[in-house]
């Protein structure tokens, strides 16, 4: 983000001498490539602050990407917050890694600071059946992105006011954005008839339904 | 029962737990609120949400990445143009694409015009839920304009489905460009007019002044952006911080409110509606010639990373968070959805107002639940 796409004066499209490069938009696109970030000056700001944070750094199209470790995440946040000037949390998600050996989820903070307008993106590695610390207490936005992980990943948040299910209901069985969760959906019937289809009643997906 | 009676300070009086919502004309969709109130004051407020989940993001893994164009024109289905400005624009970065100037500016001229028929939008309902029944006709009429030219340019009127990883699918069609300029051309006084309705009008005043206040440290600790977060007197737009489809060529004011109520986000919203016009006239003056379409591949398979990309759409900050495995299809693709957010500070803002105060709140908000949901 910190970048931007278009180069600004641009050559006007109209013909051209041949010996004239080409505009972007006429080449093949330039595929970004991942670099290692550690001496980034972000990063270097990050491990300044909180010593031995950064596990692993990665620049990639423009944006930092920070590995640090799980159980230090809510401690990392809030360094970042009061240290750094990171105030404004602007995402928080997961992705799933279904079989990866060093934890199958990770979790994603996407951080702003005002100003001077940069942005930080961190990220814990997570077993399938490891808490997290929540952020709740560093940023309060944290609140229903966090739900809204834990509802579609199964990723239970340690120290959250109420982590509930937030898009689906109460008794939904799995977690949807798994990717072992079928596509076409399960039987979700358990919810609207409990009388007939008790609770957690119906297919298991994955087989870590609640 | 027995235990809340026994701790009940007054005993004449009474706190009730309602349900508000879903199904209830004034929370634009199906929102569901519960309610504690003490008399017609607002103890508590929890926003219930999820009636309209589609499972988007599941969605989003089946299919190419051209393919979940359409699906983003249905999160916030009243401005399908930046929901596809903030895909395109999230692919093209992870695939290193450049965008034509030509493709770019009608880019901008459709969210430009979406902001427009977005706010139109909010403006009417939101001053039908407090009580002014007639600028709604009247903003629905320059919708309407809005969505002929939309219908005109790519054949939709709402969802547009109208950007392409790369570029833009059509040439803008013969007389397009003058029939947008004499849209362009009436607007302001249109707003004016919509203006001369509300804007000193003591009812208006009465029921916005002081309603649904939230600091500007607030506002950022709960993450608002756009409106809400403008309103509340923080300078901040995508548009202006991390410029994007050449927005860095385009002079225009981003207006900014001082109490962070309810009246000042609508004096924002109007404001943002002139400062739209001025974008879409320096577009229209200094449309750039050349393609629609840069070079890219037919199947896009961007190579293994994670991008964000973010736009500001006329409820916030609309983000596409992508992940790829290098595959055809994204391996995750994470909406960061504005209104989703800024629903979360609802509690805040209402609580201690009055029930009738909500539906002001609520529609002060401008939330969208196909974005909310998802």
């Amino acid at each position: 983000m910190s970048e931007q796409d278009n180069p600004s004066g641009a050559a006007p499209a109209s013909p051209q001498p041949p010996a004239a490069p080409k505009p972007p938009w006429e080449e093949k696109p330039v595929l970004p490539v991942p670099r290692d970030a550690r001496e980034h000056a972000q990063v270097r700001e990050l491990a300044a602050a909180v010593a031995d944070a950064v596990i692993e750094a990665v620049e990639f199209a423009g944006q930092v990407t920070v590995t640090v470790g799980r159980e230090r995440i809510a401690e990392i946040g809030r360094a970042c917050k009061e240290k750094l000037g990171y105030a404004f949390l602007v995402d928080l998600t997961a992705v799933d890694w279904q079989d990866r050996p060093e934890g199958r989820f990770d979790v994603v903070y996407w951080m702003h600071r005002h100003a001077d307008s940069v942005r930080l993106r961190l990220k814990v590695r997570v077993g399938a059946d490891t808490e997290v610390p929540s952020v709740t207490g560093v940023w309060k936005v944290a609140d229903w992105m966090e739900r809204e992980v834990f509802d579609m990943f199964g990723v239970y948040f340690a120290g959250h006011p109420n982590l509930e299910r937030i898009l689906t209901w109460e008794g939904f069985n799995g977690h949807p954005l798994r990717k072992d969760f079928p596509l076409e959906g399960i039987d979700t019937g358990a919810a609207v008839y409990p009388d007939v289809f008790p609770p957690g009643g119906g297919p298991v997906a994955g087989g870590e339904g609640e | 029962m027995s235990n809340l009676e026994s701790i009940k300070p007054f005993p004449d009086s009474e706190e009730m737990e309602i349900s508000f919502g879903p199904q209830h004309p004034a929370t634009h969709g199906v929102l569901r609120v519960l309610l504690r109130l003490d008399g017609e004051r607002i103890v508590d407020a929890k926003p219930v949400i999820g009636y309209l989940h589609r499972g988007t993001e599941k969605i989003f893994e089946r299919e190419t990445y051209n393919g979940t164009i359409p699906h983003t024109d249905r999160l916030d289905y009243t401005a399908a143009a930046t929901n596809n400005q903030a895909l395109v624009g999230a692919v093209e970065k992870i695939m290193g694409v450049t965008v034509p100037p030509r493709a770019a500016a009608i880019r901008v001229m459709l969210a430009e015009l979406q902001r427009i028929a977005s706010h139109t939008i909010w403006l009417g309902t939101h001053a039908l839920d407090i009580g002014a029944q007639s600028p709604f006709f009247y903003t629905f009429e320059e919708r309407e304009k809005i969505l002929d030219l939309f219908e005109e340019y790519c054949g939709a009127r709402l969802t547009l489905n109208s950007m392409r990883v790369g570029g833009q699918p059509y040439e803008l069609t013969d007389g397009w460009v003058d029939r947008c300029r004499a849209f362009v051309d009436q607007f302001p006084a249109r707003v004016a007019e919509w203006e001369r309705l509300l804007t000193a009008n003591r009812i208006w005043k009465l029921r916005t002044i002081g309603v649904g206040v939230i600091s500007a440290a607030s506002a950022i600790e709960w993450g608002l952006t756009g409106p809400p977060l403008r309103g509340s007197g923080v300078k901040w737009d995508v548009r202006k911080v991390f410029p994007y489809d050449r927005y860095d060529e385009y002079d225009f004011e981003i207006p900014v409110g001082a109490n962070g109520d309810t009246y000042d986000r609508y004096l924002v919203r109007m404001e943002e509606m002139r400062q739209s016009v001025r974008i879409l006239q320096q577009c229209l003056a200094k449309l750039p010639d050349g393609p629609v379409m840069a070079k890219v591949p037919k199947v896009i398979k961007p190579p293994k990373g994670e991008v964000y990309f973010s736009v500001e759409g006329p409820k916030g900050e609309l983000g596409f968070y992508v992940v790829s495995d290098g595959g055809a299809n994204p391996y995750r693709l994470h909406v960061r959805p504005a209104c989703f957010i800024n629903l979360q500070a609802l509690p805040e803002m209402v609580r201690g107002l009055l029930v009738a105060d909500l539906i002001a709140v609520i529609g002060t908000l401008d939330i969208v639940l196909g974005e909310i949901d998802r």
